[in-house]
This record gives C-alpha cells, sequence and structure tokens, in this order.
C-alpha cells in the first residue's frame, strides 16, 4: 500500500479517541423539493458512531434507512445539515475510498464472472492481476462459493449473489462496511453462519460497520449499539446499546439476549404507534 | 454448437417451403408466368450469373458501407449524447419523431441532392435508415442502468469514462444488437428500394424492374434471390458477433428457456 495510506493510518492510531469515524449533524433529505413528487425522506438526523462500532439501524420499510446509508456513502448529498465521515466531508471520504459498502440488491454484473465481481473494487484500487486473483480467491472461500468462481451471476441463485457481493465489499478490507440488509435474500442458517463470518472480520480488521437490517434478533446479535429509526420522515427515535460480549451460538439461547429482543421490539412498536 | 443449432431449424423449414413451392407450381401453373418455380429462378441465376453477380456485388457495398457508416454513427451519437443529460433529454426524443420519418421515402428527393446516376444517395439512405435505430436503441442501453450499479462504482470513486466501460457499454450490448439484427434487414430493403428510384443501374435494384418490365420474372426473382443472400450473409454476421461480444447473454437467453 502507499505511503499515503501509512500517514493516515499513523493519525488515526494517535487521535483514535478523539476521531469518530461517522458525524452527522442535523441531517434532512428531501427528494424531489418543490415538486408534486416531494418525498421527506429524513428529518434532522444526528448520528456520531466511534471507532470499532457495530451500529445497526432498524425501522419500519420506507423510513429512510437505505436513504442514510446512502448519505454516508455521499452517493446523494443532505437537503441540509453536515455529514462527515473519516474527520472529513462524506464526498472525500468517498473518493479516498474509505469504504465498502453492499447493497439491497446484490447489483452484479452479468457481463462479469464471479471472480471478476469481487475483483472488480481491486482492478479499480490497481492492484496487480495476481494479487487480485489471490484475494478473489480467499473472498470466495469466505462466502463458500469456490466452485462458482468461473459462473456468471445469472447462474446463482438471489442468496448466492447476494454472498457475492458481501465479498466484492469485503475484498479491499475497508476501515468502514456499510451494508444495507445484506443478509436478506439468505436462509436461515446460511445467514447465521455469515453473521459470525461478518463478527469475525469486523474483530479481526477492527473495521466500522453500519448495518441495515428488518430482523430484530440479527439486529441485537450483531451490533454494539441499535439504531431505531421512525417512519418518514424518518428521525432516530431511539438507541439502545447492546453489551453481550463475545457472541457465540450460545449468545442465541443466552436470557441477557431475548431481553435486548424484547427491548427493541418495544422501541419498535412505539415508533410504529 | 449452440450458432449451428441455432440455424438448422430456419434451414430445414426453407427446403421443406421450397420443396411445396416448386410441387405446387410444376402442379397449378406450368407456364411459370407470374410466380417462376426455384428450379426455374436458379436456372436464370445460372444463366446471368456475370449480371447478378455484379448487381449483388454493388448492392452489397451500398449496403455494407451503409451498414458500417450508420452504426459508428449511431454508437458516437449515443456516446456523446449520453454524456451531456441536457443533450440526451432533448435530441432523443427528437431523433425517436424524425425515426418516424419513412427514410426510404426520401430517395427521389436524395437523388436530386446526389445525382441520379451516383450510388451515393442509396448509401444515404441506408445510412440514415440504419443510424436512427442504432443511435436510439443505444442510448437507451446507456442509460437504462441499474442504480445500484452506478452507485456502485461511485462508492469506490471510478471516474465517469471508467463507468461508461464498465457498466454502460455492457448494459447498452443487448439493446445495441437488437437495433443491428432489424437495421441489417432494413438496410437491404432500403438499397434496394432506393436503387429503384436511381444509382448505378447495374445494381439489383434496377435489374429486378428492368427484367420485369420485361416480363423475365424468372430473372427479376435470381435479382430478389442475390438481394436476399445478401441479408441472410449479413443476418448471420451480426447472429455470430453477437454471440463473441456478449458470451454471457447468451447464458441468460439459454436460462430463460429461449434458442
Ligand atoms: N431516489 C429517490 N427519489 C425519490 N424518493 C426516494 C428516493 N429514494 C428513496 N426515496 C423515498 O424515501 C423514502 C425512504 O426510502 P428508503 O429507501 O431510504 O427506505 P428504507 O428505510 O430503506 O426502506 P426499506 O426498509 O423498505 O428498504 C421512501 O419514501 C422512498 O420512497
Ligand atoms: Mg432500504
Amino acid at each position: 500500500m502507499s505511503e499515503e495510506s501509512a500517514v493516515s493510518e499513523a493519525m488515526s492510531t494517535g487521535e483514535a479517541e478523539s476521531q469518530l469515524v461517522i458525524d452527522i449533524r442535523g441531517a434532512t433529505k428531501v427528494f424531489n423539493p418543490g415538486r408534486s413528487n416531494q418525498v421527506e425522506a429524513l428529518a434532522e438526523i444526528d448520528l456520531a458512531v466511534e471507532p470499532g462500532e457495530f451500529i445497526t439501524l432498524i425501522g419500519p420499510s420506507g423510513c429512510g434507512k437505505s436513504t442514510l446509508l446512502r448519505l454516508i456513502a455521499s452517493l446523494i448529498p443532505p437537503s441540509s445539515g453536515s455529514v462527515q465521515v473519516n474527520a472529513k466531508p462524506a464526498e472525500q471520504a468517498r473518493l479516498d475510498r474509505d469504504y465498502g459498502m453492499a447493497f439491497q440488491t446484490a447489483g452484479l454484473f452479468d457481463w462479469r464472472s464471479v471472480t471478476k465481481n469481487i475483483e472488480l473494487p481491486l482492478e479499480l484500487m490497481g492492484w496487480s492481476k495476481g494479487d487480485r486473483r489471490r484475494r478473489a480467491a480467499e473472498m470466495l472461500e469466505l462466502v463458500k462459493l469456490s466452485e462458482f468462481a468461473k459462473h456468471h451471476p445469472s447462474e446463482l441463485s438471489g442468496g448466492m449473489q447476494q454472498r457475492v457481493a458481501i465479498a466484492r465489499a469485503l475484498a479491499f478490507s475497508p476501515s468502514l462496511l456499510l451494508m444495507d440488509e445484506p443478509f436478506g435474500a439468505l436462509d436461515e442458517m446460511t445467514r447465521e453462519h455469515m453473521q459470525d463470518e461478518l463478527l469475525r472480520i469486523w474483530k479481526e480488521t477492527e473495521t466500522t460497520v453500519v448495518f441495515v437490517t428488518h430482523s430484530i434478533p440479527e439486529a441485537v446479535y450483531l451490533s454494539t449499539r441499535v439504531v431505531v429509526m421512525s417512519p418518514r420522515p424518518g428521525t432516530i427515535a431511539s438507541t439502545i446499546s447492546v453489551d453481550l460480549g463475545d457472541r457465540s451460538a450460545a449468545t442465541r439461547d443466552d436470557p441477557a439476549f431475548f431481553k435486548k429482543v424484547t427491548e427493541v421490539r418495544i422501541a419498535l412498536r412505539e415508533v410504529e404507534g | 454448437m449452440n450458432t449451428l443449432k441455432g440455424f438448422s431449424a430456419p434451414i430445414v423449414t426453407g427446403v421443406v417451403l421450397f420443396g411445396l413451392w416448386e410441387g405446387v407450381l410444376t402442379l397449378l401453373n406450368p407456364q411459370g408466368f407470374v410466380l417462376p418455380a426455384p428450379s426455374e429462378i436458379v436456372g436464370a441465376l445460372i444463366d446471368n450469373w456475370d449480371e447478378v453477380y455484379q448487381g449483388a456485388r454493388i448492392t452489397g457495398f451500398v449496403v455494407g458501407s451503409g451498414l458500417i457508416a450508420g452504426i459508428i454513427l449511431g454508437i458516437l451519437a449515443a456516446l456523446l449524447v449520453t454524456r451531456f443529460r441536457t443533450a440526451n433529454e432533448t435530441i432523443t426524443p427528437l431523433a425517436v419523431a424524425v425515426n418516424a420519418i419513412p427514410i426510404i421515402a426520401l430517395a427521389p428527393i436524395f437523388n436530386n441532392w446526389f445525382g441520379l446516376t451516383s450510388p451515393r444517395s442509396n448509401q444515404a439512405i441506408v445510412v440514415a435508415l440504419v443510424f436512427f435505430p442504432i443511435f436510439i436503441n443505444t442510448t437507451r442501453g446507456l442509460t437504462q442502468v441499474d442504480r445500484s450499479q452506478i452507485e456502485l462504482m461511485e462508492s469506490y470513486a471510478a471516474s465517469r469514462s471508467r463507468i461508461t466501460r464498465e457498466v454502460r457499454i455492457p448494459n447498452a450490448m443487448p439493446f445495441f444488437f437488437t437495433a443491428l439484427k432489424l437495421a441489417t434487414s432494413l438496410a437491404v430493403i432500403a438499397a434496394i428500394v432506393a436503387e429503384y428510384f436511381g444509382g448505378r443501374q447495374d445494381a439489383l435494384g434496377p435489374m429486378i424492374t428492368q427484367s420485369a418490365g420485361l416480363t423475365r420474372y424468372d430473372e427479376a426473382w435470381a435479382a430478389v434471390l442475390a438481394g436476399t443472400a445478401i441479408g441472410a450473409v449479413l443476418y448471420f454476421a451480426v447472429i455470430v458477433l453477437e454471440r463473441v461480444a456478449m458470451p454471457w447473454h447468451s447464458l441468460i437467453r439459454a436460462q430463460e428457456g429461449e434458442t
């Protein structure tokens, strides 16, 4: 890797406590303002995320979770307020490739093989061919799709496609991962396996994760903090810290886990009214 | 393999049809007047081979050069127009409107512009006829891209030209080939009909009008057969090109149960 990233690494370790990974202040989003199809998607969002946190966003459909993720990713600008990522404007963070993203739909390229899809971000970052091949093979191993390396996405099931998309998002080990319902299309067993893998990667690489889900148990199992959003226009209704220690199969049967699940469920019921 | 399989059915159908044609005519129309039997057409083709071959070369050149120019112009215009959003929003609807003009009807006017015996006017007809469907369809393919695919590329801070190369162009390929298949058959029709009104007198078009005028229908049909051959060769070339350019696409079609 380059000099530049070595410097920014030194900086981030030096200021680890003070520097927020995400700092959103008074952000709002109105789509098509002033037109008949105007939608007020987000109202006054304040959110601060510390390095190493695992945040899940949960809320009723259409409350603006994907929109909030797009604001953080600087794929759309806020209508007002500010969004900072790694202490710089979100736009700059995007240009610096500070984050990896997995979308609600897999968004794979039919014209590229599975391997080539995973290699895409690495190609854009100028990795050598050998390095790309090696990393793509590792990632395929991780999502258990090694034997489909040469297949095209149209030959894979929806869940398998989503796993390729996850592998692609993780391929370049970004320090911030933005994931929009990435496990939605997976069966229960694969889903639990992917959750454990994601937690392992999160811990090993000390990344920060913002994760959208509709599943309350998933939110509780994964996160350090669950952010509950209210219906449109989306606001942050409440934030629930989760402190369950290291997760394992036993966590899913832990009474403390169920207590948290109930807590989130009550918070969600309140916002849905 | 697949390509061969795709062509065997039409060939068999063609053989059966020609057999029926020949059989029915020998039974009902022994003079071979208005509609000659296939054997007579083939006979006329052999007897007039030099003229027909020369005509096919001239018409084939008009079709081929017009196609290539129309394709290149259409693609360039599509790339240019999608580069600038406002250009796309103003020019593309205009092109759709212009495309509704029956361009072949302009053949006599084009003859005035380019000179009655110049093949340029026929070429221009083909170019115009090919240009619009290629331009309109390719523009659609370049713009109708899955939003999350564009966002994904933006999340990697990919440049505009990179997004065009990696996402827009592959996405436009099926649109382009759909238009191209339509354009090749139209191009042959357009070239021959345009030749009815002017251009070189030894091309296929004049050969058909002159033979028909002299009630030498077998010769007229021989010239039509040559035109059909040009169209078939081009269509086959396009199909092969499509499979080579989009190997992933045949996978998708195979999955959807299409052949
Ligand atoms: N590009 C857009 N243009 C106009 N309106 C939009 C756009 N994107 C989102 N919206 C609107 O903003 C609101 C929030 O959408 P968003 O996709 O963020 O919801 P969500 O919480 O992710 O929902 P889900 O859980 O169903 O994925 C919706 O009412 C949606 O119609
Ligand atoms: Mg969403």
